[in-house]
Formats: C-alpha cells, sequence, structure tokens
C-alpha cells in the first residue's frame, strides 16, 4: 500500500503572499511582450499599407508630386553614397582611436579626458552633430549640404559609438596572445598589427555595423544640413546635393493626407527597416559566429 | 672550415640591425596617426561647444538673457516677437514626463521578468527581440504616432476634439523608443546582484515577488536609475517623433492632449525653412542648441556617475 500523500498548504497571510507572487508572473509577462507586441502590430500595420505599393518601379523611379509616380531612386542612391563615405572617414579613426586607448596610450590625465569625452559625444543628440555639421561643414568649409558634408556629420556622430564597441573587442583578446608575440621578439605595433586586430576584428565588425545601421536610419541631423530636397538624378560625386531614405519617409509622412503619399512613406519604411534588419542580423550572426573560436 | 653565425652570411646580422631603426621610425609614424585619430573626438566636442555658445553669444547681444529665460513666450516668426525659452524646455518636459510614466513601469517590470522569473531559453530570445525595437530609425516612430496611434487609437479612443498633431501620440512613441534602454540596462544591473542576497531571502521565506521587489531592486537600484536618466537624456534629445507627431505650438502645459512644441521640433523647424545666416532665427537656433546640449549633458553625466558608483560596489 502507497504511503499516504500529506500536502502542506500554506493558510492565511502566507497564502496571501505566494498567490500574490504567482500572480506577479503573469503581471510582469504580460508587461515585457508590450514592446514586442508593439513592434509586431507596427511591421503589420505597415505591410498592410504599403505591401501592395512596393514594386520593381517604386524602387526605380524618381520623386515625384503624384503619389503613384514617385519613387526611392534617388535616395537610395543617395543613402548608399553617403552611408559609403561616412564608413570610409569614420573606420579608421574610430580603430586607430581604440587602439591608442587599450594598446599604447599611457595611463595619464590625456587618456582620462580622452574616455569621458567619448562617453559624452556618444550621448549627444544626433540634432546638435546636424547643426555642427551646418555650422562648421556646410557654411565654415562651404561644402554646401553635400554628400561629404552629410558624411563628416554623420561619421562625427558614430565615432565615439564604435570606439567604444572598438575598445571592448580589443580588451577581449587574450593577454597571452601579446605575450607571445613579444617574447618572440615582435615590436609593440607588430604585436597589435598581426595578432591583437586580427583577433579583435569581428567584434570591431559588429561594432562598425551596428554603427552604420543607426546612420542609414539618421534623419535629424541630415535635414538640419540642408538635405531636405527634390533630388530627380542620379549621384555622381561626394559633392552634390542628396536626399536619403529617412529623409523621404519623412517627405512623404508630413504631406497632406488626401495626397496619397502615406502608401509610399509605408512601402519606404519596409525598404528601410529591411535594410536595417539585415544589419543588425549580419552584426549577430558575426558575433555568434566568432564567439566560440 | 669557418662557420657563420647567421645562414644569411656575415651581412644579415647588420641588415637586420639597419632594419631596427628604419622599422621604428615607421612607427613612430604610426603612433603619431594614431594619437591623431585619438584626438578627432577631442576636436569634436571642442567645435560643438565653440559653435554652440559662440553663435549663441550673437544671438544674445539682441535678444538678453533676462527675457530668454523671463518672458513665458516663444514667438520667433511674428511681431512683437518674443524668445521665452521656457515654453519649449516645457513642451520637452510635456513629452518627456508622458513618455516616463508609460515607459519605466513597463521597462521595470520587464527588467524584473527577465532577470528574475524567465527560463533561461526566454530570455535568450526575448531580451534581443526587445534590443531591435531600439534599433528602428525613428523617423519610423513618427510615421506611426501620427497614422497609427492618433488616427487608428487615440482618435477612436478620445473623439476627434484630440488635434491630429498632440503630444500624448508622441509620448507613447518616445516611451516605446526608450522601453529597451531601461528594461535592457536595468536587467544587467539585476543580473549582477549577487546570488547570495536573494538566496538568504528565499532562506528567510520571501517569495519570489518579494525577492524581486525587495532584495533584488534595491540592491540594483543604482544601476536602474542610471538607466532611466540615460532614457530620459535620449527622450529629450530625440528630434523626429516630436517634431512630426507633437505639433508646432509653443505651449506652456503639461497636458498630453494638445499641440505642442520642444526644443528639437523648433530646432528642426528652423532647419527646415534654410534660415539665412546672420537672422535672428537662425542663430536662436543655437540659442536652443545650446540649452538642449547643457540639459542631456547634465543627464548623461548624472547616468554615468550612477553606473559608476554601482560598477565600485558588485565587482
Amino acid at each position: 500500500m502507497a504511503a499516504p500523500v500529506i500536502i502542506l498548504r500554506a493558510t492565511g497571510r502566507v497564502a496571501r503572499r505566494q498567490a500574490l507572487s504567482r500572480g506577479s508572473r503573469w503581471v510582469l509577462l504580460a508587461a515585457s511582450l508590450v514592446g514586442v507586441g508593439v513592434l509586431a502590430y507596427l511591421a503589420y500595420d505597415t505591410i498592410d499599407t504599403g505591401a501592395s505599393r512596393l514594386t520593381w518601379d517604386f524602387l526605380t523611379s524618381y520623386p515625384s508630386r503624384f503619389a503613384e509616380r514617385a519613387g526611392l531612386r534617388s535616395s537610395i542612391i543617395g543613402t548608399v553614397w553617403v552611408l559609403g563615405a561616412t564608413i570610409v572617414l569614420a573606420l579608421p579613426v574610430a580603430i586607430g582611436t581604440a587602439i591608442w586607448i587599450e594598446e599604447f596610450a599611457p595611463k595619464n590625465p590625456l587618456l582620462t579626458v580622452v574616455k569621458l569625452n567619448l562617453a559624452n559625444l556618444a550621448g549627444v543628440p544626433s540634432i546638435i552633430y546636424g547643426i555642427l555639421g551646418l555650422a562648421v561643414f556646410v557654411r565654415f568649409a562651404s561644402l554646401g549640404p553635400s554628400i561629404l558634408a552629410g558624411a563628416l556629420t554623420l561619421a562625427a556622430m558614430i565615432i565615439p559609438m564604435t570606439v567604444i564597441a572598438a575598445q571592448e573587442a580589443i580588451r577581449q583578446v587574450p593577454q597571452s596572445l601579446r605575450d607571445g608575440s613579444l617574447a618572440l621578439g615582435a615590436t609593440h605595433w607588430q604585436t597589435v598589427r598581426h595578432h591583437v586586430l586580427p583577433q579583435a576584428l569581428p567584434g570591431i565588425m559588429t561594432g562598425i555595423i551596428l554603427a552604420v545601421s543607426r546612420a542609414a536610419g539618421e534623419t535629424a541631423a541630415l535635414i538640419m544640413l540642408g538635405a531636405f530636397t527634390f533630388i530627380a538624378w542620379d549621384n555622381t560625386n561626394l559633392f552634390e546635393d542628396f536626399t536619403t531614405v529617412p529623409i523621404q519617409i519623412y517627405n512623404w509622412t508630413v504631406r497632406p493626407r488626401q495626397q496619397g503619399f502615406q502608401v509610399n512613406a509605408s512601402a519606404a519604411i519596409i525598404v528601410l527597416m529591411a535594410a536595417v534588419l539585415t544589419l543588425n542580423l549580419i552584426a549577430a550572426v558575426i558575433r555568434e559566429r566568432f564567439r566560440h573560436e | 672550415m669557418q662557420q657563420t653565425l647567421y645562414p644569411g652570411g656575415p651581412g644579415a646580422v647588420h641588415q637586420a640591425l639597419r632594419k631596427r631603426p628604419l622599422k621604428r621610425r615607421g612607427e613612430f609614424l604610426i603612433m603619431g596617426m594614431l594619437v591623431l585619430c585619438a584626438t578627432v573626438s577631442l576636436v569634436t566636442t571642442g567645435l560643438i561647444i565653440y559653435v554652440l555658445f559662440s553663435e549663441s553669444a550673437t544671438f544674445f547681444r539682441e535678444v538678453s538673457l533676462a527675457d530668454f529665460f523671463l518672458e513665458t513666450e516663444w514667438q520667433p516668426l511674428f511681431d512683437p516677437v518674443s524668445f521665452g525659452i521656457w515654453e519649449l524646455v516645457m513642451g520637452t518636459f510635456n513629452v518627456v514626463f508622458w513618455a516616463l510614466v508609460m515607459a519605466v513601469p513597463i521597462g521595470m517590470a520587464t527588467a524584473i521578468y527577465l532577470s528574475e522569473y524567465a527560463a533561461p531559453r526566454t530570455r535568450r530570445v526575448l531580451k534581443p527581440v526587445l534590443e531591435s525595437l531600439a534599433g528602428v530609425p525613428t523617423v519610423v516612430y513618427a510615421y506611426f504616432a501620427v497614422n497609427v496611434i492618433t488616427l487608428q487609437i487615440l482618435r477612436p479612443l478620445l473623439g476627434n476634439d484630440l488635434p491630429i498633431f498632440n503630444s500624448l501620440s508622441a509620448s507613447i512613441m518616445l516611451a516605446v523608443m526608450v522601453l529597451p534602454t531601461i528594461a535592457s540596462m536595468s536587467e544587467d544591473a539585476m543580473a549582477s546582484v549577487p546570488r547570495d542576497l536573494r538566496e538568504a531571502a528565499y532562506g528567510l521565506g520571501a517569495t519570489r515577488l518579494e525577492v524581486a521587489v525587495r532584495v533584488v531592486v534595491p540592491a540594483a537600484l543604482s544601476g536602474v536609475m542610471a538607466s532611466i536618466l540615460l532614457a530620459i537624456a535620449r527622450a529629450i534629445g530625440e528630434t523626429m517623433i516630436v517634431a512630426i507627431a507633437a505639433g508646432s505650438t509653443p505651449r506652456l502645459t503639461l497636458s498630453p492632449l494638445e499641440s505642442i512644441q520642444t526644443m528639437t521640433g523648433y530646432m528642426l523647424q528652423v532647419g527646415l525653412g534654410d534660415a539665412a545666416r546672420g537672422t535672428i532665427d537662425y542663430q536662436s537656433l543655437f540659442a536652443v542648441a545650446a540649452m538642449l546640449f547643457l540639459i542631456t549633458f547634465a543627464f548623461n553625466v548624472a547616468s554615468t556617475m550612477l553606473v559608476n558608483r554601482f560598477r565600485e560596489v558588485y565587482e
């Protein structure tokens, strides 16, 4: 015969405390699904509104005052130009800064100032970078609202966050690797160049890609430069005016509703989000792949 | 037979020695370039401060500091012009306040759930999904604030008297935007609270909820506060959501159901108008930007200081 099963059940105040705790799980779970729910609904609404407009013609037409003829051609080309130039400008500076801080900088007040400064720059609102670009690149350097002025502004904006990510990656490289290289007679720079940098590269790449995806969605800073313009040609050099996909989305969003541009805005959002999510996915894949090696 | 010390012949040593100083000279150059890279960020900060304050100085030659801080009306476009900053500061405070009313409880609840309740697998899925909310370009949120929040949700709920551009729709999207900052940073802070504290509390008979609320949250409080301060700084500096959804009417109000204008909203408005250099509009842009810079700087510094204190306690 089986032994009698005794169930101890709390009563009174303890029972109430336990019930409250059990109930709290579901309340907290519901709260943490709010963000995901909003994201899902936004995705559904955009696709529902914009998917039908997303044709090859839409991607290859210039902007137009007629909603059904307008497209993303000049803004996609402008985005590629300005992001390409941003990467070329920001990448060497960001990696150089991170190497200097982590490998060469003497522990002195200058290093502290550089580090504090980077942390604060990373928190400066993007529109302030737009003001900087307007006053320094567009007006003072007379570059006008050009691709180069836009790229310099975006580079200034993403350098701090890229440096912080690159620092993190360089710090992850085991010290034994550096010691081994130095013991074999390599100089400090050779050690960094041939051993530390290759090891840190996946982490640095992840940081860069995330920063570029931030720059790809940036709107306010570029509008401040004067990039809110009508472009109906293909960019061919760095000194031309330009527009980007987020600026085009802004343009269509603020048009009077009856003209039908909201559908275009939705379709353009699908394009922009696909690009941003792809960049984030690539970053995640790189991080995962190299984590285990 | 004479033995050579080096396989490359007697010249090899010499050559190797000659290479050394050359290599060092090259490395000297590389070091110089690295230092140059590191100064770029210092120059950026220097330029930001110089631009903001030199142009503001020109502005304050025409508009007195007293008018800027004591006048209550912001009316730069029509006569009589008036530059009282408080309507814009209040506009920013309005949207940020209501955004926090929504984002802080939800963000905290999410952090507590992920850190104290969720199975490791759930957390591994949920946290990255939540963080991806932070990667959404804010112009996309701005589009939704008008087209989804106001037109599909708020107007059917509150009636058509609600202005199409209202601060509530902007606050809701700002809350979504800062939610991952609060949830993710607070979760990090809670996850690094030592296990011993939790086990001691369980040992004394505390329930899971009591452990979370009375032990883990207080122990992680400085990290949680830091996440909220950072979220405030981000929300204050956000431009597209408030410029598109909150309107362009400067007002001294905390009501979420009115059309208002924030500091960043005003700046974008001037930027769109392509204000000519030397006009009072153009200069007012820099005065507002300087104010915005100082306010966000204060919140960022406060957040960093809290994080540093928090690190000292647990590492």
